[in-house]
């Protein structure tokens, strides 16, 4: 990796600002199940846990630039932060798959780099995915509120804030938040709170049925989940490395 | 060459789609069924059918036989819509607009059909539109220019997570949501209810669906042999008054037309021995 600035010294500079090229790890996707990926990197990550701990690490999209799937980067960057890896950034890819890289903040890296200054376009392809980004200005976190049901396919995603949800969520339904989530309805998709690694981020429902619950990265599956507290009003929050799920 | 008018507000039929995601569940029977029950009821109804390459509509009807131009060729502007539209030889209100069997969905052009729409509008109160099975461009060209949702949900997980996904769909992809106008108005209805399979926990109940939908229940409809008979024959199935399904339908045109009827053959019926040797 190198960065194309360069610059010189002078005597009263307290940095120094060059180029240089460093070695960083390549996560290279082959395909967009986003479930066997995570499945696998964790498989990965459990048999040399210490090996990619702050790891920075560029995902490399070129395989998948044909076919122009839609990469779940709010779940893939989730994941890697929870497993101590620090995705910094994407290589290679469609226009499309790059500026949803863009939109969790990874760097564009490399050939058809379209560089910081090109504006992400807000609108993404498909309108059935809503990424919302409330002025990330102030410290205050801004809060995404949706008040109709989020039905299976759709996804939801508060940029910089919290998400509140009034009604339902579905199976089959997903909803990323950079902040904390509140489902007053029903929640029966999958919910991920901090993906940007917030491990301070909690999950608040009414009634806990979900596919997935994940804060920064670390998730439990329905199959967990359906042991405690299934169909209650719980928090969800993270004590140490453990998702602890709890009535409220 | 007419004005495709982008909002539609000037039109003054009302758009209704039946949908569903999954295919096999009672699409093409229930927009047989509800074209011809607005239709005896004095409206003026027309029913596309927009399973283009794999069409039905035409035989549930019992019109296959008079079939000479279909919805493609109005499209292309090789026929105009009176060549194309079939009258209903049992109701004088009621047409059909059959979709072609030797194309496929993506001669469907999304201009093209609101074109046709708009057309139809001027001439029709309401226009029915038969969706084809899956969330592909034939059904989203179907509930595009949607004012109403009908979304057909059997009573098992599979059919009311495919149903929750269309809802997904035409609360994000239709022209109401893409100019910002009033949403679709939404509605269920449940069909091949089985009270006996519910009440052996075999089947979703009418309960456990709405709670996982949250949508207005516009009727259910009872699983009844005689929803295959009238399919066999041509004849829709709302004809069969001495049927339950037949009667559950014009309960559901019924509440569409916004009156209130009770839900029936919701609870298994006690039949007396006659009943039970020659069936309901």
């Amino acid at each position: 990796m190198s960065t194309q600035a360069t610059g010189q010294a002078r005597e009263s500079d307290s940095f120094d600002l060059k180029s240089s090229v460093l070695t960083v790890p390549v996560l290279k996707l082959l395909d967009t199940n986003i479930d066997r990926i995570a499945d696998q990197l964790r498989r990965k990550i459990q048999a040399a846990p210490d090996f990619f701990h702050n790891a920075p690490i560029v995902i490399d999209l070129s395989q998948l630039e044909q076919s122009n799937d839609a990469v779940d980067f709010p779940f893939l960057v989730g994941i890697m932060r929870g497993l101590g890896m620090q995705p910094i950034g994407v290589q290679g890819g469609s226009a499309t798959q790059r500026e949803s890289a863009e939109l969790m903040e990874l760097a564009v890296l490399g050939r058809g780099s379209t560089g910081r200054g090109a504006p992400a376009k807000k609108e993404t392809s498909e309108k059935e995915e809503q990424t919302e980004h409330p002025q990330e200005s102030a410290s205050a976190r801004k809060t995404l509120l949706i008040t109709h049901p989020v039905r299976s396919g759709q996804r939801i995603y508060a940029s910089g804030a919290d998400l509140i949800i009034t009604s339902q969520v579905s199976s089959g339904a997903e909803i990323f938040s950079d902040g904390n989530i509140h489902v007053y309805g029903a929640l029966r998709g999958r919910a991920m709170a901090g993906i940007k690694g917030d491990a301070g981020c909690r999950i608040f429902c009414r009634n806990l049925s979900a596919e997935l619950v994940s804060i920064a990265g670390r998730y439990k599956v329905s199959e967990d989940l359906a042991q405690h507290h299934w169909g209650e009003s719980v928090q969800i929050y993270l004590q140490g490395n453990k998702l602890v799920v709890e009535p409220i | 060459m007419l004005q495709v008018d982008a909002t539609g507000e000037n039109n003054l039929a009302r758009i209704i789609v039946i949908t569903s995601g999954k295919g096999g569940v009672g699409k093409t029977t229930t927009s047989a069924a509800l074209a011809m029950g607005l239709a005896l009821r004095g409206h003026r109804t027309v029913v596309i059918d927009f399973d283009v390459g794999l069409r039905n509509l035409d035989l549930i009807m019992g019109c296959e036989r008079r079939v000479v131009y279909d919805f493609i060729n109005v499209i292309n502007e090789e026929a105009n819509l009176n060549q194309a539209l079939i009258r209903d030889k049992r109701c004088k209100d009621l047409y059909i607009l059959p979709a072609s069997q030797t194309r496929d969905k993506a001669a469907l052009s999304m201009d093209g059909v609101g074109k046709v729409l708009e057309e139809l509008g001027r001439d029709f109160d309401y226009i029915v539109c038969d969706s084809p099975a899956g969330i592909e461009h034939g059904a989203t060209m179907a509930m595009y220019y949607a004012d109403d949702a009908i979304v057909v949900t059997n009573p098992e997980v599979s059919s009311v997570r495919d149903s929750d996904r269309m809802l997904g769909i035409l609360a994000s992809k239709s022209r109401r949501a893409e100019h910002n106008l009033e949403p679709i108005r939404e509605f269920l209805l449940l069909t091949r209810y089985s009270p006996e399979r519910v009440k052996k926990g075999e089947m979703l109940s009418v309960e456990d669906v709405q709670e996982i939908l949250s949508l207005d229940l516009l009727g259910v409809i009872p699983e009844s042999t005689a929803v295959l008979d009238a399919s066999n024959k041509g004849i829709p199935v709302i004809l069969s008054t001495d049927s339950s399904a037949g009667q559950a339908y014009q309960d559901m045109v019924t509440r569409y037309l916004g009156d209130r009827v009770p839900h029936r053959f919701l609870e298994v019926e006690k039949k007396s021995l006659f009943g039970r040797l020659f069936g309901g």
